[in-house]
């Protein structure tokens, strides 16, 4: 599905170079949820950028489905199947739910197809559809219809960026079942999903750990889980939210 | 009674969504002259003595109904003011659609100044709603400086929107309202400028009423070389809520000039005013084109949205 080869990247701050990610490979698989962890400022939130096309690498390649993407733009990843859904989800005034799904989608969504969306992430869908995606909205709510707008493109790579963030406890459990949905739902579609969280981890197939912008760890989760508990890569929901 | 060809045609569909005569009352001025009247049983249009306009009576209960006034100019060159009065009785509740349309093709600036003085009654409700529209290839200018002044007697309501978005070189839009006891006023003003386009908008509101409620609120975008100019004020004379707010987008070399100003004479007036202009967020942009869409079409996607 994804390969990236020997990735790097840099960043200036206060006049001094600060390396984000170094010389990173690695594959993802077909059919398979990845989930990148690690410390804060390991890097994890650069590379899921790096593969949107948000941030361009100042060295190495990645591959698509057998294609060279790294001189892609956004929206040229995004066509070829790259979703993204961001850690702050945006918010628009004047546009509402139901247009940024017709713009997710891109086609003719009918209004019963929306409504499914909106059911499938949680949300009663007559409230919402209609609502402008705007500072009215809770972060939960926003966090719900971003996923939404994800499962309305469609494509076969969809890269969470903390999902969990900002969201109240009784939405995350409805998290995880969006993510085990989902996965059934596009036939062999892989996500990365950017988390710390316990129960995310334990969903994941492939688990990889990100310490100073270099791979610490990587594998199947039977063989990475036993190896992260106790440390800030696995947390459980009510912990870090104390 | 003038005929209408297809450029008019066009334009009255733009600035009044009008595909054939309207329904009701109406009045469509094109080229300086009437092109169509009709009053209805509770809706009288009468033409001023000297030409320059009309007088329009609504009777007192009116409910329901609505009266279409729009105003088309094709002709390069041609400069007209005109003034209506709109005289709502009590208890009434109408819908008001003005609006003009400026197609110029020539080398000469053609102009309309539209005065509009509106009466509305005790009790009454009015929505009234004005497109202004520029089109046309010619180097003449399209201008358009409407003026608008509005008087609400006791316990009225009156929802004005008023919507520029294309074509319009230079505009000088200047709106006053004065509100009796319980009297409530809605503006959502919503302006885009372009090119060397040039928009002063003003408004002052004058609260005078124990209760009376004023909201302006501006959406605006600049681009190109364009200006624009906000400048909304409300003077509360009275216990009284105001509140007025100027949201702008800026892009390329556009500039934006807002000026929110509240004068308080009453010390139980509640003034409050809000002033935002900058750039479409980087996030915005980037959050559309992970949705697919090119940067171009992000913008216009985020443009549309805010003006909507």
């Amino acid at each position: 599905m994804l390969e990236l080869k020997n990735i790097s990247f840099r960043v200036d701050e206060d006049g001094q170079t600060k390396d984000i990610i170094q010389n990173i490979n690695l594959t993802i698989p077909d059919s398979k949820i990845v989930v990148v962890t690690g410390p804060n400022g390991g890097g994890k939130s650069t590379l899921a950028r790096l593969i949107a096309g948000i941030e361009k690498p100042l060295e190495g390649q990645i591959i698509f489905k057998g294609q060279d993407i790294t001189e892609l733009g956004i929206t040229e990843r995004a066509n070829l199947g790259i979703s993204f859904a961001f850690q702050q989800p945006v918010r628009f005034k004047g546009i509402t739910v139901y247009d940024l799904l017709k713009i997710a989608s891109g086609k003719t969504v009918s209004f019963g197809e929306a409504c499914n969306l909106l059911s499938f992430v949680g949300l009663c869908a007559r409230d919402y559809i209609r609502r402008e995606v705007n500072s009215s909205l809770s972060g939960g709510e926003l966090k719900r219809i971003e996923i939404a707008t994800i499962l309305a493109r469609g494509g076969e790579l969809a890269i969470f960026d903390e999902p969990e963030a900002g969201i109240d406890l009784w939405s995350f459990q409805n998290l995880i079942e969006v993510f085990e949905n989902l996965r059934r739902k596009i036939e062999k579609s892989s996500i990365i999903i950017i988390s710390h969280q316990e129960r995310i981890l334990n969903i994941a197939d492939e688990i990889i750990v990100l310490k100073d912008g270099r791979i610490d760890k990587k594998g199947p989760r039977e063989e990475i889980l036993p190896q992260l508990i106790g440390t800030s890569s696995m947390v459980s929901y009510c912990r870090q939210d104390i | 009674m003038a005929k209408l060809g297809e450029v008019e045609k066009r334009l009255l569909q733009e600035v009044a969504d009008l595909h054939t005569i309207p329904e009701g009352a109406y009045n469509i001025r094109a080229n300086g002259v009437s092109a169509g009247r009709m009053s209805s049983a509770n809706i009288d249009i009468q033409p001023k003595e000297d030409g320059k306009g009309l007088d329009i009576y609504i009777k007192p209960g009116t409910k329901k109904e609505s009266v279409h006034i729009p105003v088309v100019l094709t002709q390069t060159g041609l400069k007209e003011v005109v003034y209506n009065d709109f005289y709502v009785g009590d208890d009434c509740d109408v819908l008001i659609i003005a609006g003009c349309g400026i197609d110029n093709c020539g080398s000469q600036d053609s102009q309309h100044d539209g005065i509009h003085r509106f009466f509305v009654g005790a009790n009454s409700k009015v929505k009234y709603v004005e497109k202004h529209f520029g089109s046309g290839t010619g180097r003449g200018k399209r201008i358009l400086n409407p003026v608008t002044e509005v008087h609400q007697d006791e316990n009225s309501y009156m929802e004005m929107e008023m919507v520029q978005i294309k074509g319009v070189d230079d505009t000088l839009r200047d709106t006053t309202a004065d509100l009796k006891a319980g009297a409530k006023l809605i503006v959502r003003e919503r302006l885009m400028t372009d090119g060397d386009q040039n928009a002063v908008s003003t408004y002052v509101v004058t609260l005078d009423g124990e209760g009376s409620n004023a909201d302006v609120v501006s959406r605006s975008v600049a681009r190109g070389h364009s200006y624009q100019k906000f400048d909304a004020k409300i003077l509360g004379n009275a216990p009284c809520h105001g509140h007025t707010e100027c949201d702008s987008i800026i892009m390329d070399e556009g500039r934006i000039l807002a000026v929110p100003g509240l004068q308080a004479n009453c010390v139980d007036a509640e003034l409050v005013h809000e002033a935002a202009i900058g750039k479409i967020a980087g996030d915005q942009l980037i959050k559309l084109m992970t949705l697919g869409l090119t940067e171009h079409e992000a913008e216009e996607q985020i443009i549309n949205g805010f003006l909507k």
